[in-house]
């Protein structure tokens, strides 16, 4: 425990001293900031239409404007996990550093979870960011706050699969860039594998469904929470992380 | 505190270490001396636990590589070939989180960082972002990063690579500091190093061992009778360089007399001696009988350079020579 924190902890330093951190947060914040200006618009427009048309219509903040600004930052979340998972493993490698790692006194597993762990809360320092936005809304309505915490726990949870994924990636290149484009390929197969449900319903349409993050975050964005998705979740990650150890512990073997 | 048995690394079908054994003492600085590619540093990443052997059994302060790793890792400090630094990070966190991951407890690290920069000099630049670093000072914080939790044995993959002259010196004289309390493993293929620092000499080509040694015993042995430089200068005008090398050849005890080179007043020659005889006095002596000026005389020890050149061509003759 106390050597993953010390991993976790140099991770953060290492992403907050190198621009990477900034860029990313500021980007999100740019980017979600952007795609909140955009959805209260339209939410403000539709309602001023709705009075001058005097119907009766039911205007939800969080159906309106919450919803589909989570299923944004699940977007906007492909973009960004393979830019902080890149670096995880072909960083140490690249530069020689995983000599050090590997031969000090901790536990492969060690260094993994306090890797993906600093990965994860940088994600979540992003998310942070864009939870500012929504903070917003509670100034001027009373949007329910419960969906809003499930569709973060889905994020976060999302995160931690496509970054465990990423890591195993990582894993198997000294080269930054081939990490985080291949992290991205799998990143958007993953999330485009549930288009087929939509004319398909055979077994290998359903299994192909089931595979995608995309089918596992759209519940959490509607502030439903299930178990099955949840299980989904932390059994990506639990095989993203367990396919990084089994990697790492070939380059022993192989070197 | 080192003990080496019947180790062999493959990597897909090179032997890259073929059944190497040997034992370093507590205490030791140990050279590891072959050319390039010859297995040193698979050796040392065996010993580190970086790699896991193919076949054979390593261990280090009496804890096996394979069975604990954890244990000897604890024991063991590594300055790999290129210094395992982040850039990102001053020397001073650098070496916390090197310390920290070594095990050491918050309360002491403050005093082993402090210990590990002034042993190895690099307390000024304490603050300094490792990637403004010069090469010397990199290597220097690779170095502090080996020693920060004081372990018994020091494994260091050509410690003075890519150092200027002056670094190297410095570097040997930090190495030689550390010796005594630290068992230390040293690679290089720079032979003067070893020649000024190891005790023991352990000479591997082509994964395997040539030999192992201490430093003097492998000079001795290669030097056998003694070999001896001259040059002489003639008194007025030339000299004949042939007539003078007759001459030197009825010296009692010279074996072989070989010319090296002469100009027209001057003529140098390498002289060797038969098995056991010294031949200086009377070389001396037969030089100024025959009216020559003595412009040097100096016994020829050969230099570990040449001890190695023969260790490793005998090697190649006898067609022992690694992978097929």
């Amino acid at each position: 425990m106390r050597n993953i924190l010390i991993i976790w902890r140099k991770e953060l330093k290492v992403y907050f001293v190198s621009p990477i951190a900034y860029h990313l947060l500021a980007f999100t914040a740019v980017v979600f900031g952007f795609f909140f200006t955009v959805a209260t618009a339209i939410f403000v427009s539709r309602g001023m239409q709705a009075m001058q048309m005097r119907s009766a219509m039911p205007m939800d903040v969080n159906e309106w404007i919450i919803r589909p600004l989570l299923m944004n930052i699940s977007v906007i979340g492909l973009f960004v996990t393979p830019m902080i998972a890149m670096r995880l493993f072909s960083e140490e490698k690249f530069s020689g550093t995983i000599e050090l790692l590997l031969t000090s006194p901790v536990r492969d597993l060690e260094i993994i979870v306090g890797k993906w762990l600093g990965a994860l809360t940088l994600y979540a320092a992003l998310l942070g960011a864009s939870a500012l936005n929504l903070g917003l809304l509670f100034l001027y309505g009373q949007p329910d706050w419960k969906p809003i915490l499930v569709g973060y726990l889905g994020l976060l949870l999302q995160g931690g699969c496509l970054l465990a994924i990423g890591a195993f990636i990582s894993t198997t290149t000294r080269n930054q860039i081939v990490a985080a484009l291949i992290t991205f390929d799998l990143c958007l197969l993953l999330w485009v594998f549930d288009w087929v449900s939509s004319y398909e319903a055979a077994g290998w349409a359903r299994v192909m469904s089931y595979v995608s993050v995309l089918t596992h975050f759209e519940p959490f964005s509607k502030g439903v929470l299930d178990s099955k998705d949840v299980i989904y979740y932390l059994s990506m990650i639990f095989l993203g992380l367990f396919l990084t150890s089994r990697s790492l512990e070939s380059l022993r073997w192989r070197a | 505190m080192i003990k080496v048995e019947g180790l062999s690394k493959r990597y897909g079908r090179t032997l890259a270490v073929d059944n190497i054994s040997f034992e370093v003492q507590k205490g030791q600085i140990v050279g590891f001396l072959g050319p390039n590619g010859a297995g040193k540093t698979t050796t040392m990443r065996v010993l580190t636990c970086f790699l896991p052997p193919t076949a054979g059994s390593a261990q280090v302060a009496g804890f096996d590589v394979v069975k604990e790793p954890l244990e000897v890792k604890k024991r063991v400090g590594y300055l790999p070939e290129n210094p395992p630094l982040y850039p990102e990070l001053d020397v001073a966190g650098y070496l916390a989180f090197v310390g920290k991951l070594k095990g050491i407890r918050k309360a002491e690290l403050g005093a082993r960082i402090d210990e590990a920069c002034e042993r190895c000099a690099i307390t000024d630049v304490r603050k300094t972002l490792i990637g403004k670093l010069s090469k010397g000072y990199r290597q220097r914080v690779g170095l502090a990063q080996a020693i920060i939790h004081n372990p018994d044995v020091l494994v260091l993959d050509e410690p003075t690579s890519g150092l200027d002259p002056k670094q190297i010196i410095e570097t040997r004289t930090l190495i030689k500091k550390l010796a005594g309390e630290h068992t230390i493993i040293l690679s290089t293929h720079i032979l003067p190093a070893v020649e000024q620092v190891c005790e023991q000499v352990i000479v591997i080509n082509k994964g395997k061992l040539v030999t192992i040694d201490s430093l003097e015993n492998l000079m001795q042995r290669m030097r056998g009778a003694e070999t001896v430089a001259l040059q002489i200068e003639g008194r007025d005008g030339a000299l004949d360089a042939a007539q003078a090398q007759r001459r030197l050849e009825q010296v009692p005890g010279v074996s072989r007399v070989v010319l090296k080179e002469s100009a027209d007043r001057h003529a140098a020659f390498e002289i060797q001696s038969l098995p056991g005889r010294t031949i200086r006095t009377e070389l001396a002596r037969a030089v100024l009988e025959a009216g020559w000026h003595l412009d040097e005389l100096r016994p020829a020890a050969r230099n570990l350079e040449e001890v190695f050149l023969e260790l490793t061509r005998t090697d190649k003759e006898t067609g022992s020579g690694g992978d097929k």
